[in-house]
């Protein structure tokens, strides 16, 4: 059964990660969360994000939402920003597409051109 | 889905506290959702207006066509939709079901909501509550910030620790 003692842990292992990557400059992660973005599954776009991102233990990552920039046919809809870097903005990013996506854009720097839609 | 999509409503209304309450009632065939946020509210002409798509749509970004779609779907269950406000107070959602109907859909996957609604909210205090008949399941983002301490809500071990005690509380609540 889950507790909420458990967060004692995460609480330890979280502060613990915070102070090996203090004065690197964070990845952002955008997703879109508008009425057209969650009817298209941005909740379990997310939910892969986030799971993706524990696993790997990447902590100097943030995710943010926005909601409909217009593109409602492309959502769900999901921004990589890397410091120092142009957006890169990739469409129709399914759970199994934003895992690929955190492996080689955010972790190895290499953008993933076929479901790139915009840049800059 | 309706959840998270009435719940970023609260949010671009500059909410700090949501409550979202389910209660379920076998004995009076009841299935209630209700969304109450401290954001800055609407005005009455916009109120009014706010379960017309065509309408709101035209006249303010920040209803769009979340309040119509759950409006069609609760009404296609024998049930309606209310909506109360006031300006720089807040406002309140409540739309109710005929539990049996069967068009009604499933709760869906609340997990993944609140996970989403606290990852990307960090600073926003969500207060879930799920009742069937006798028995009840509480979610209460003020808990996890007194265990925490300075680590943030958005963190991806607290989202992945959100999602799994939401889904074993629920679980457990429906007795599986």
């Amino acid at each position: 059964m889950k507790s909420l003692e458990e967060l004692e842990r995460i609480k330890k292992e979280a502060q613990a990660m915070t102070k090996l990557r203090e004065d690197k400059e964070n990845t952002k992660i955008v997703v879109g969360m508008g009425t057209c973005g969650i009817a298209a599954g941005a909740r379990e776009t997310l939910a892969a994000i986030m799971d993706e991102l524990a696993k790997r233990n990447l902590q100097d990552v943030v995710v943010t939402q926005t909601g409909c920039v217009g593109l409602c046919e492309q959502e769900p809809i999901v921004d990589i920003v890397k410091p120092g870097k142009p957006k890169v903005t990739y469409g129709r990013v399914t759970g199994e597409r934003a895992r690929q996506i955190i492996a080689s854009h955010v972790v190895n720097d290499r953008v993933v051109g076929e479901w790139v839609i915009a840049t800059g | 889905m309706h959840i998270l999509d009435i719940a970023q409503n609260s949010i671009a209304a500059g909410a700090t506290e949501i409550n979202i309450i389910i209660r379920e009632d076998s004995s009076e065939d009841s299935f209630i959702i209700e969304i109450e946020d401290n954001g800055r509210g609407m005005p009455r002409d916009i109120l009014n207006a706010v379960l017309d798509p065509f309408v709101t749509t035209r006249t303010t970004r920040r209803v769009g066509l979340g309040l119509p779609l759950l409006c069609q779907a609760a009404r296609a269950c024998d049930g309606d939709v209310t909506v109360d406000s006031e300006e720089r107070k807040g406002t309140r959602v409540v739309a109710w079901f005929r539990r049996s109907h069967w068009d009604r859909a499933p709760l869906g996957d609340i997990a993944s909501t609140l996970m989403a609604l606290v990852a990307c909210n960090p600073s926003v205090d969500i207060r879930y509550e799920h009742l069937i008949d006798g028995g009840s399941f509480r979610f209460d983002t003020r808990d996890l910030r007194r265990k925490l301490g300075d680590i943030p809500l958005s963190n991806p071990l607290v989202a992945g620790f959100v999602k799994d005690y939401v889904e074993e509380g629920e679980n457990n609540l429906r007795g599986e």
